[in-house]
């Protein structure tokens, strides 16, 4: 008897060392960052919660190009193309910049995200990631009008301000919402508001491990830039590639910053005033990890 | 009775306190996957291991997400696509040492083991056999192993475009220094150790 009472700790050991271990070491409590809620640092024409990472360079080609319903004679929109370059970097794992060019308006822009608030799982687990976005614009097209009229700098300045609130509800889905303000120093028309204010959502639906569906959207909030504009609605595919993200996708708007896709679109996307786009990442280490 | 078992507890006594449970939670493990486009490499230095000389048994938890990268883009291919740690937040490898003589990890220098048991990876069990050293030292035992897995026969898909650059054979390198885990009988190779 007395044999086997000595003999049992050590046949429990033998057994479940592992499980030892794990009790030891594993704490079901472990806050831990929820990561990849979208897969890349933009979903269609918004922004996502997510940064290039820390020491890391994105390089970014958007493409957008006309309308599917400009007819055989442009090639069903092919002939027509629209150009962002942007280069994104990770300062920190939480705080990123960025300076973009597109080709509409030669207009050049630089933002600077941060990653306020990361959705997490364990002690005091957080439902959301919140990130603070903010961005400067400048159109730098040339201005033919008599010398009096020329334009100041200051009025061809734009600012963006976002709040992106994302959660990923499972490793498939993803949700994000978007209050947006919108200045403009300068606006065409005395109708046209200064400031515009939307409200953008944003999903991500996973179909297999490496190719996801996406769409984003804008509510403009009612005034005359919602009652003379449209409402920007993009629809995507996210293709992963290794090193690349390919993002395919369809939307009424043009523009690819937030100055041109809030307040400035026109197209009807149910009449077929779709710009077929796309946007490629390519990464570069800068400081690696390790 | 309790006559007869008095000397074989004494018998048993030296074997016990000869040897001791030691235990880690920084233990680190690398890997490495070497290509012609490029090579990959990864840190982690939050492995927990205990290996009870007692018994012959060791155990090892190695948790996926502590994996460091160089590119953070590839940490995230990692942990979402590869090895999808989400579902399958740790490695495991639970197993004995072969023929492992106890009496010998009092002397000076690395002592060559062979372990063989159940190693876990991406939900996948295959029964492995690894060699390894260990060394007492200034009281802690120091365990290092370097050994091979091939990413498919744990069910890790590799995508086409990228299967030239991950090698079909990944080298994995651990290296523990684990402390007496108090409780435990003391090793009476620190006092035989020269430290």
């Amino acid at each position: 008897m007395a044999v086997l009472l000595l003999l049992a700790p050590v046949a429990h050991a033998q057994t479940d060392l592992l499980g030892q271990l794990e009790k030891e070491t594993v704490d079901p409590q472990k806050r831990e960052v929820v990561a990849a809620t979208f897969k890349g640092t933009h979903i269609i024409n918004s922004q996502s919660v997510e940064n290039p990472g820390k020491g890391t360079m994105a390089f970014l080609i958007q493409h957008r190009f006309g309308t599917l319903n400009s007819g055989a004679y442009n090639f069903f929109g092919l002939d027509q193309a629209v150009l962002r370059l942007s280069f994104e970097y990770g300062l920190t794992s939480r705080l990123a910049v960025g300076v973009g060019r597109s080709s509409q308006e030669k207009t050049y822009d630089g933002f600077v995200k941060y990653r306020a608030i990361q959705q997490s799982t364990g002690a005091r687990a957080m439902p959301v990631s919140v990130t603070l976005f903010a961005s400067t614009a400048i159109n730098t097209l040339k201005f033919n009008a008599s010398p009096d009229q020329q334009r100041t700098t200051a009025s061809r300045m734009t600012y963006a301000y976002q709040a992106l609130i994302a959660r990923k509800f499972s490793p498939e889905l993803s949700i994000q919402l978007m209050p947006t303000l919108i200045h403009r120093n300068y606006v065409a028309t005395a109708p046209e508001e200064n400031d515009v204010y939307a409200l953008g959502g944003a999903l991500r639906q996973k179909i297999t491990k490496r190719t996801a569906l996406t769409a984003d959207y804008y509510y403009l909030f009612p005034g005359n830039t919602a009652s003379n504009f449209r409402n920007a609605l993009g629809l995507g595919v996210d293709l992963e590639t290794g090193g690349h993200v390919f993002q395919l996708h369809v939307t009424n708007s043009l523009g690819m910053t937030e100055k041109f896709f809030v307040p400035e679109t026109t197209g009807k996307f149910f009449s077929g005033d779709l710009y077929f786009g796309f946007t490629v990442a390519r990464n570069f280490t800068v400081r690696p990890q390790i | 009775m309790s006559l007869v078992l008095i000397p074989l507890l004494l018998a048993a006594a030296p074997a016990s306190f000869g040897q001791g449970k030691f235990m880690t939670k920084t233990g680190r493990v690398t890997f490495f996957s070497t290509s012609i486009i490029e090579d990959i490499e990864a840190i982690n230095n939050a492995t927990a291991a205990v290996i009870d000389l007692n018994t012959s048994q060791l155990a090892f938890s190695v948790p996926i997400k502590d994996f460091t990268f160089k590119r953070t883009l590839m940490q995230e291919h990692f942990n979402e696509n590869y090895m999808e740690s989400g579902k399958y937040p740790r490695a495991t490898f639970t197993g004995h040492f072969v023929g492992l003589d106890g009496t010998v990890l009092g002397t000076a220098g690395a002592h060559q083991v062979k372990a063989e048991g159940d190693l876990t990876l991406h939900g996948v069990t295959h029964h492995v056999t690894v060699p390894g050293t260990l060394e007492m030292k200034n009281g802690q035992l120091q365990a290092f192993a370097l050994f091979s897995v091939a990413p498919a026969d744990y069910g890790i898909e590799i995508p086409l475009l990228v299967r030239e650059n991950i090698a079909k054979i990944v080298s994995i390198r651990v290296i523990l220094i684990g402390d007496p885990v108090s409780g435990s009988a003391a090793p009476v190779s620190r006092s035989a150790s020269p430290n």
